[in-house]
């Protein structure tokens, strides 16, 4: 209601709520042979009260004012005159007028009181999302920063006590931290694109084969153990569609998906063309994901609670924004078999192998 | 042994160093200049076998740079750049640089792609027949063998293959490849290249889906690599 009313204009409020005090005097008006004067008072009361329950203070204020004036004028004896007949009709209306402003003035502070506790509730909000922002970033970008401190440290100053086995794994761990750092960073930067809103997709034909294989590809050069099972029709039409967009799209599922299952887990990648829409499909047969949690998941810098993997909670929401970006939309369930399957939809041109003359 | 002068221009000392140690333990001779101005400078009192240049120069667009030395250097030129986006490498491209590579970089993909710039000035035309693994090209009589034997390839597909092993190691764009393979109208029908790709993969990969030999640059272009470095 307190939306609704909200997005109404100052202007249409004053308008209803005198239309309201009109139309309910009218109606009195009507039957006055049947009603004592006083009673219309209540009515026209309750009328105001009404309106100042879904009002603004100005439109109450005024039909407090008018109604006041109709009162007096079509209801008090003598009608149709100002005046006042007797000193208790004085009174009354005095009361009536009083009555009418304190409960336009009451509930016009509680609506005020409502309103500074629900901005304070979102500046807590904020502030809480902030700190989870700056908690899991300091993390993410600390850890590996300590991590190549920590071990060229080593290898500066401990060199002689090391064995050439340490020497490489010190060096071993320097490269898997700058490749976490790089990483995030790309995230970062990916987030910041899609927030400033330039973000406009490229669009140009794409081998949906080529764009899987070459992220698979990039993903297994980090030596992941679980089974990456790609299964598309060779037939597939070229889409479309702006190329880094989508690789970054199937990189950060199959990522997550290798982030959140185990070693000995599997990862089938699956691309179909339903005339003219792109569905992409990447599951695994993990664990899925706590039901509760599903619709938070594509949030910004949202990560699942009790989670040991290392994140800033940023790639899926990339995958959300990227794939709204190109018109399209992305779902998560969990298997009944056990595992998460995402799906990705997008609308696009497609042009078939065969409609291209091979001369 | 490597005799080759290569000089870089980067403002970044940390990247000079690291090119430094990189290219000097790689037996190449390095020189180095910290902005445009002193890069142009020594390029001209000193031509260098190869120039690697940075793009993000603090006194001049590393664009411009380009522009003025191909003017008169024609030896390899390298961009090394943090700018990632399709267009910046495809404008360098066009402004003649040999090849691109964004930080940060691998150091073994870097010293893959100088070998085979600096191999560009050496293989020049004349050749009649190009070798790639277990198959040959044959120039004049416009075919392709495997093991000796014919591979039947369309005119289309032997017209792209044939640019892609002439240009062995270098990216060539959609743009180049659409407009020397099916001519000028021709540049913006890029499903004509992805398709005729993929078909070519077909016959000469071991694997079309792992190719080895035509290899994507992602938004950009092609690469035809004829033995794994």
């Amino acid at each position: 209601m307190e939306l609704f009313i909200n997005k109404i204009s100052k202007s249409i409020q004053l308008l209803i709520s005198i239309s309201m005090v009109i139309l309910i005097s009218a109606l009195c008006f009507s039957i006055k042979n049947y009603l004592d004067y006083k009673i219309v008072a209540f009515i026209l009361l309750l009328t105001v009260s009404v309106a100042a329950a879904i009002f603004d203070i100005i439109p109450v204020f005024v039909a407090a004012i008018l109604s006041a004036i109709i009162w007096d004028y079509f209801f008090i004896p003598p009608n149709f005159t100002l005046q006042v007949g007797s000193t208790e009709d004085s009174i009354l209306l005095l009361m009536y007028f009083v009555i009418a402003l304190i409960n336009a003035a009451l509930t016009y502070k509680i609506r005020q009181i409502e309103k500074i506790a629900r901005a304070k509730e979102e500046k807590a909000n904020t502030i809480k999302l902030y700190d989870t922002l700056i908690n899991t970033l300091s993390h993410e970008l600390r850890t590996p920063i300590a991590t190549i401190i920590g071990a060229t440290d080593n290898l500066q100053s401990n060199n002689h006590n090391l064995t050439a086995e340490n020497k490489e794994d010190l060096v071993s761990e320097i490269s898997k931290a700058t490749f976490r750092l790089n990483q995030q960073v790309e995230n970062l930067l990916s987030m910041s694109r899609l927030e400033s809103g330039f973000l406009r997709p490229k669009k140009d034909w794409c081998d949906i084969i080529e764009v899987i294989y070459d992220v698979v590809k990039r993903i297994e050069e980090n030596n992941v153990k679980q089974k990456i099972v790609i299964n598309v029709n060779p037939d597939i039409p070229v889409f479309n569609l702006d190329k880094a967009m989508l690789e970054q799209i199937v990189y950060n599922l199959v990522n997550n998906a290798i982030q959140y299952t185990k070693d000995h887990n599997e990862i089938n990648i699956i691309a179909h063309n339903y005339g003219g829409l792109l569905e992409l499909i990447i599951e695994d047969n993990g664990k899925g994901f706590p039901v509760e949690e599903i619709n938070n998941v594509f949030n910004k810098f949202y990560r699942l609670k009790n989670t040991k993997a290392g994140g800033t909670g940023l790639g899926l929401s990339i995958v959300k924004g990227f794939t709204e970006a190109l018109g399209g939309t992305v779902h998560l369930e969990n298997l009944k078999t056990g595992g998460a399957k995402f799906t990705v939809s997008i609308p696009s041109q497609v042009s078939h192998v065969k409609s291209i003359k091979n001369e | 042994m490597n005799k080759a002068e290569i000089l870089i221009i980067d403002d970044e000392v940390q990247i000079r160093k690291l090119l430094e140690i990189t290219l000097e333990s790689n037996q190449y001779t390095v020189n180095q200049a910290e902005n445009a101005k002193n890069g142009l400078i020594t390029a001209e009192n000193h031509p260098p076998d190869m120039i690697i240049l940075d793009l993000g120069l603090p006194d001049e667009d590393g664009q411009s740079v380009l522009q003025q030395l191909r003017k008169w250097f024609t030896n390899p030129i390298l961009i090394l750049s943090v700018k990632n986006s399709e267009e910046e490498i495809i404008k360098a491209l066009d402004n003649g640089a040999n090849d691109y590579l964004v930080k940060p970089f691998r150091t073994g993909e870097l010293l893959a792609r100088i070998r085979s710039a600096l191999r560009d000035g050496i293989n020049e035309e004349g050749n009649p027949s190009i070798t790639f693994g277990d198959f040959v090209i044959d120039l004049e009589a416009r075919t392709i063998k495997k093991n000796n034997e014919f591979i039947k390839l369309t005119a289309t597909e032997y017209r792209l293959l044939a640019l892609l092993a002439k240009n062995e190691g270098k990216v060539l764009t959609h743009q180049y490849l659409l407009r020397e393979v099916w001519g000028p109208g021709y540049i913006n029908q890029s499903q004509y290249l992805r398709v005729f790709i993929a078909q070519l993969r077909k016959k000469i990969e071991t694997d079309a889906n792992r190719p080895n030999y035509i290899v994507t640059e992602s938004g950009i272009g092609y690469r035809f690599i004829s033995d794994k470095d």
